[in-house]
């Protein structure tokens, strides 16, 4: 792929490893994900996607490797690091409390607090702030939804979806991971999640996209990183390779020179 | 017709609300006891300040587990904290003055919050066993303090300031109820502590995934618990001018149930302080009623566990229904 002026690139893993006791999970994974890029992580289980999912999102620390963001090299030891450096991620559980209306989850652990200082220091709320954020959120993505009172559990999976994945937009991420978005969905409501993620992905976002329906990869995704037992094995334009040619790459049977 | 429409379908949602039952029952054990003991003291302005005051260690007891109960623990050494609580807060008056008896006996709370706390996140284990464990241990200690002596106040600002005082009028215990009710209000609906509180009960993991610390939150609950639980007991004193390691006994089925039947969950994530209040008034009451209508100790002891396991049954069918 040609890359422009504008292309920069946002995420850069180089030669991550993860070991547990004995067990090698991540052996040498190398690949990079521009601004406004969608990547599909592909793997079979055991490949290591999720373990590498979790070193990027700041659950494991890697054993050795580097992870530069926007050029910098950053260290993720949590969440919070992860957050800092401006990676996102959409758990594939959504990470959501059920009782929790639609805005109270989109600013969880980050509520608008009250203007007066007061107020402010004791933690008091601005609800009022956080709806009208939360619906300007919501409009950028093009997601409508009935009410914003709406406790999460009266939703669906893709209104679900797109509230967690407005919540990784909203804080400004510049690069967000998503795990299997569309596992749960129906054909429709994964078409609205793929339209979701061409829109944030236009508004120059970097997407990291696990999933293992090949259909969905291929619709959405720009590139693909293969994992082979904990290597990145390949990365390929999606446009240039057919589906076979992918399953070939997970299972092994077929080899790319990277 | 179309706003008209959804206006009644609001008004549905708010009518059949979870949080809604507790009034509907209030208002009907009222109206039923008023009927039924129409010739009787029931339904004077007295008998209702009475119960009040009587109930007011009750009712920060119950906003105290509406803390635990908001993460998913439960507190069962609270009514145990009441007697040594009022005990040491009854020695220390021996000694010195109101600021240091009332700051040790609220101390006895923060320790025990703190050490039931701490066992239940280092040891994994439910906080029904380790408050269960803990409530044997300080029921012990309060009857070994005093070798099952009671302990007179005869501190005359201290009774007014938790017992028999009043401000414009108002029993100064109702006051209490008021003014710890309405804190507790306040930092579960409208500070982001008790967003925090809520969204550890209602999924831990979805928690401590966006950034809350999970275990520092539920640590606060169960120190807000029993520190309550330490007021009442100070209530407890002043209202009886001394203290007994029998004080609380009582107490814990009683403040369950009411909490339990107004609103909030005994399974986490789902708060009402209001409710809490309103369930221990209607304990209260129903005490009142029944005893007016002649019923046994022992009867109304059935009563309370009968209401108990009615708001359980109400809570795990509501769970079951989504």
């Amino acid at each position: 792929m040609v890359r422009s002026s504008l292309d920069q690139v946002a995420l850069e893993l180089s030669s991550i490893k993860k070991s547990f006791g004995g067990v090698h999970a991540l052996q040498d994974v190398t690949f990079t994900i521009n601004k406004g890029e969608v990547v599909g992580l592909l793997g079979d289980n055991g490949a290591g996607k999720s373990t590498l999912v979790k070193c990027i999102s700041g659950v494991y620390a890697p054993d050795s490797g580097e992870i530069k963001v926007n050029g910098k090299a950053v260290v993720i030891r949590s969440p919070e690091d992860a957050r800092a450096a401006g990676i996102e991620t959409v758990f594939q559980d959504l990470a959501m409390i059920p009782e929790f209306n639609i805005v109270q989850n989109l600013f969880l652990n980050r509520e608008i607090k009250h203007k007066n200082p007061i107020l402010r220091w004791l933690g008091w709320l601005d609800t009022k702030a956080m709806t009208k954020r939360a619906r300007k959120a919501l409009n950028r993505l093009n997601t409508r939804i009935p009410s914003y009172n709406e406790q999460i559990h009266n939703l669906s999976g893709g209104q679900r979806q797109a509230i967690a994945i407005a919540r990784a937009v909203n804080w400004g991420a510049d690069i967000v991971i998503m795990d299997e978005p569309t596992a749960a969905l129906g054909v429709e409501q994964s078409a609205q999640v793929n339209d979701l993620i061409k829109v944030i992905s236009s508004q120059g976002v970097a997407v990291l996209l696990i999933s293992h329906n090949m259909q969905h990869v291929v619709e959405t995704c720009d590139r693909a990183v293969v994992l082979y037992q904990g290597s990145s094995v390949a990365d390929v334009a999606v446009a240039e390779v057919t589906k076979e040619d992918l399953v070939g790459l997970i299972t092994g049977a077929k080899k790319i020179a990277a | 017709m179309n706003a008209q429409m959804l206006s009644l379908n609001q008004l549905k949602q708010i009518a059949l609300h979870r949080e809604a039952f507790i009034y509907y029952i209030f208002f009907f054990v009222l109206f039923f006891f008023a009927i039924v003991l129409h010739d009787t003291a029931f339904l004077t302005f007295s008998n209702f300040m009475n119960i009040v005051k009587q109930t007011a260690p009750l009712t920060i007891m119950a906003v105290g587990l509406t803390f635990a109960l908001a993460v998913g623990h439960i507190d069962l050494s609270i009514g145990s904290v009441v007697a040594l609580s009022a005990l040491v807060g009854a020695l220390l008056l021996q000694h010195t003055g109101i600021p240091l008896a009332v700051l040790g006996a609220l101390l006895v709370g923060v320790t025990v919050g703190l050490i039931n706390g701490l066992l239940i996140e280092r040891l994994q284990v439910s906080s029904l066993l380790i408050t269960l464990g803990t409530m044997g241990i300080i029921t012990g200690i309060a009857r070994q303090l005093t070798n099952l002596e009671s302990v007179p106040i005869i501190n005359q600002d201290f009774t007014f300031l938790f017992g028999s005082g009043k401000v414009l009028g108002m029993p100064i215990l109702l006051l209490w109820t008021l003014v710890i009710g309405g804190c507790a209000y306040i930092i579960l609906k409208k500070l982001a502590a008790g967003r925090h509180l809520l969204a550890v009960g209602g999924n831990p993991v979805a928690a401590r995934a966006m950034g809350i610390k999970v275990t520092r939150i539920r640590l606060y609950a169960l120190i807000a618990s029993s520190t309550a639980a330490a007021l009442a007991g100070l209530l407890y004193a002043g209202r009886l001018h001394g203290a007994r390691y029998t004080l609380g006994e009582a107490d814990l089925l009683t403040v369950i149930a009411a909490v339990a039947i107004g609103g909030t969950s005994l399974f986490g994530g789902r708060a009402c302080i209001v409710g809490a209040i309103l369930g221990t008034w209607l304990m209260g009451i129903i005490n009142n009623g029944l005893i007016l209508s002649g019923f046994s100790t022992n009867e109304q002891m059935i009563a309370r566990g009968v209401i108990l396991v009615i708001a359980v049954a109400i809570g795990v069918k509501e769970i079951r229904n989504g």
